[in-house]
């Protein structure tokens, strides 16, 4: 019997020859990740244990992304242990506000996160390396306190569900709306505890930014991880990035899946998720006249270069409604310099949106973008729980960054052909 | 453990167990006192200590914000019973030391205000208030490990 790629990544970093779904292993951990919000926690757990060092510096990276710039003085107060921290135990990978991005946009793209490596992050949406072929997971802060200490982590194998994508994809259609669909047809915890592993003729065309965004949304379907196993799009994105060897590892033919869906997606259109849960989907021509207050562009969903060009594309020499608040937040600096050099920021600005820096800001209802009571958002972010981006009674509608685009031209939820 | 029980349905998430906007601050006091605020606003003020809170299916799930196990057991709610929890809540409560109880029938059955006991030594959940008794799902023991020194990092003092 073969192993998946996920039980092989985590048999290699727990010194196993051979392990099988649902074994309770300590794993070696590569990299591991925390937050201005999470990563506060676990210094203060650390701390209290008395160990002088961490396991290896290098393998810890600190990114404070959430409230940052700082936005009040307790937000502040973290941010600064954050950076005494990072620089009493040596941690290069430490991001300061004009070098950040947002995590998740951030490791892939600085290479820190390399193929074969077993990553976990003190945050819901560390699954989205998987994209790389890379096994990563969330966890909680003393998970990271603990791995601080011993380099490990606690892990129970995760069963695998084989999600395959054949057909070709419409035009405005991206994978935002594969994994939404998926979401929308296994239920927001379809996937307990599973591994998801993406696979398919649609996959393999799909961008390295793409897969992010389907991996990055395992988490609403409540997996463990969300797996694509790499190839020639891997290879070249990782290439020139990588700050580590890397290694591909792929799913024997005779490994062991708990179940496999197969989806035609040539007939899919632009999917949107309606309040309160990821789950519940429709596709985008089913709604009319839902009219929006806000639209946010950005988050570790869709914050990358290519989300940008499809929002920039259909934005351009145009004007948003003026009833409307379109906020654009560029997942990295890196993300912000190149659509400064391609021109995008200036046709946001000449459609009246407003360019934040780089920060998950309104997507957790943080900042840059709080929703007032009863308003309704419409967000390429990845969760739409009741009152997440601000008042407890206000609203958010998930979506592409292509209908985001359109239907702040519009003001209500738009198909982008209609603006095209 | 023998509390009031406060009923809810599926899919509690962590942004509604402690909202972003307390998420400035570690302080344990602090996030207790915004425990369950934007699921149930009343919750604070309603629910005391040992009580016990009980819900559907997918409980917790969400962010990874230990923020709100922390504010759960920091309020001095007992334990949470619930037919099923988010993965990344559930290690989060162990890591913690916050007893959470998978149950199925315990999760459906159990109304608000039911006064329940649960005895972990002979794996028993019972609701005092109909009188009858519920199994639930046994840890493995490798969790059972962590669960008994007290949470992770007691563990790991312990075994490092």
């Amino acid at each position: 019997m073969g192993m998946t790629i996920t039980e092989k990544i985590i048999s290699a970093h727990s010194g196993l020859q051979e392990i099988r779904a649902g074994q309770f292993v300590y794993a070696d951990v590569d990299i591991c990740l925390g937050n201005d919000i999470t990563a506060p926690i676990a210094i203060e757990q650390f701390e209290r244990l008395g160990i002088d060092k961490i396991f290896n510096p290098d393998g810890v990276v600190l990114v404070p992304d959430h409230f940052t710039p700082n936005k009040d003085i307790k937000s502040a107060q973290n941010a600064k242990l954050l950076r005494e921290f990072a620089q009493k135990h040596r941690i290069k990978n430490y991001f300061e506000v004009g070098r950040v991005g947002i995590e998740h946009a951030l490791l892939p793209e600085k290479g820190i996160v390399v193929p074969g490596d077993l990553v976990i992050g003190a945050d819901s949406h560390t699954c989205t390396y998987g994209a790389m072929g890379i096994f990563s997971t969330g966890v909680g802060s003393t998970d990271l306190a603990a791995c601080y200490a011993t380099g490990k982590v606690w892990l129970k194998v995760p069963e695998t569900i084989k999600f395959v994508f054949n057909g070709k994809l419409n035009k405005w259609v991206s994978g935002k709306d594969l994994i939404l669909y998926v979401i929308g047809d296994i239920g927001v915890d379809g996937a307990g505890y599973k591994a998801m592993e993406f696979s398919g003729p649609v996959i393999t065309d799909l961008s390295m930014d793409d897969r992010l965004a389907m991996c990055n949304m395992a988490i609403e379907a409540g997996a463990k991880n969300g797996i694509i196993e790499p190839d020639d799009c891997t290879e070249k994105y990782i290439k020139d990035r990588a700050q580590r060897e890397y290694k591909f590892y792929y799913s024997d033919a005779d490994c062991e899946y708990l179940g496999i869906h197969e989806y035609d997606v040539s007939t899919l259109s632009p999917q949107v998720a309606l309040p309160n849960l990821p789950e519940n989907i429709r596709p985008v021509e089913d709604l009319s006249d839902i009219k929006i207050d806000q639209v946010v562009i950005g988050s570790c969903t869709n914050g990358r270069i290519s989300d940008l060009r499809i929002a920039a594309k259909i934005l351009k020499n145009k004007k948003i409604d003026p009833s409307v608040r379109l906020i654009v937040i560029p997942a990295t600096q890196g993300v912000y310099l190149e659509a400064l050099k391609e021109g995008l920021i200036e046709i946001f600005i000449n459609a009246e949106c407003v360019v934040s820096t780089p920060t998950c800001g309104p997507c957790l209802g943080g900042h840059m973008g709080i929703l007032a009571e009863g308003e309704r958002a419409l967000s390429t972010t990845n969760r739409n729980f009741a009152g997440r981006m601000g008042h407890p009674k206000s609203e958010i509608y998930l979506c592409n960054p292509a209908v985001a685009a359109a239907s702040a031209i519009t003001g209500k939820i738009t198909h982008p052909e209609y603006i095209d | 453990m023998n509390g009031k029980c406060w009923k809810y349905g599926d899919n509690v998430n962590t942004d509604g167990i402690i909202p972003a906007r307390y998420l400035n601050t570690t302080d344990v006091k602090e996030l207790a006192s915004h425990c369950m605020e934007d699921i149930d606003p009343e919750f604070v003020k309603k629910a005391g200590e040992g009580d016990i809170i009980v819900a559907g299916d997918n409980f917790g799930c969400g962010s990874s914000r230990e923020h709100a196990p922390i504010s759960i057991k920091a309020f001095g709610i007992s334990c949470v019973i619930a037919k099923s929890f988010a993965r990344i809540f559930f290690r989060n409560a162990i890591n913690i030391g916050l007893p959470i109880f998978e149950s199925e029938d315990a999760g459906a059955e159990i109304s608000d205000g039911d006064e329940v006991k649960v005895d972990i030594n002979s794996s028993k959940i019972t609701n005092l208030t109909t009188n009858k008794e519920y199994s639930f799902t046994p840890f493995a023991d490798e969790m059972k490990d962590i669960i008994q020194a007290g949470g992770l990092m007691e563990y790991i003092k312990a075994n490092y």
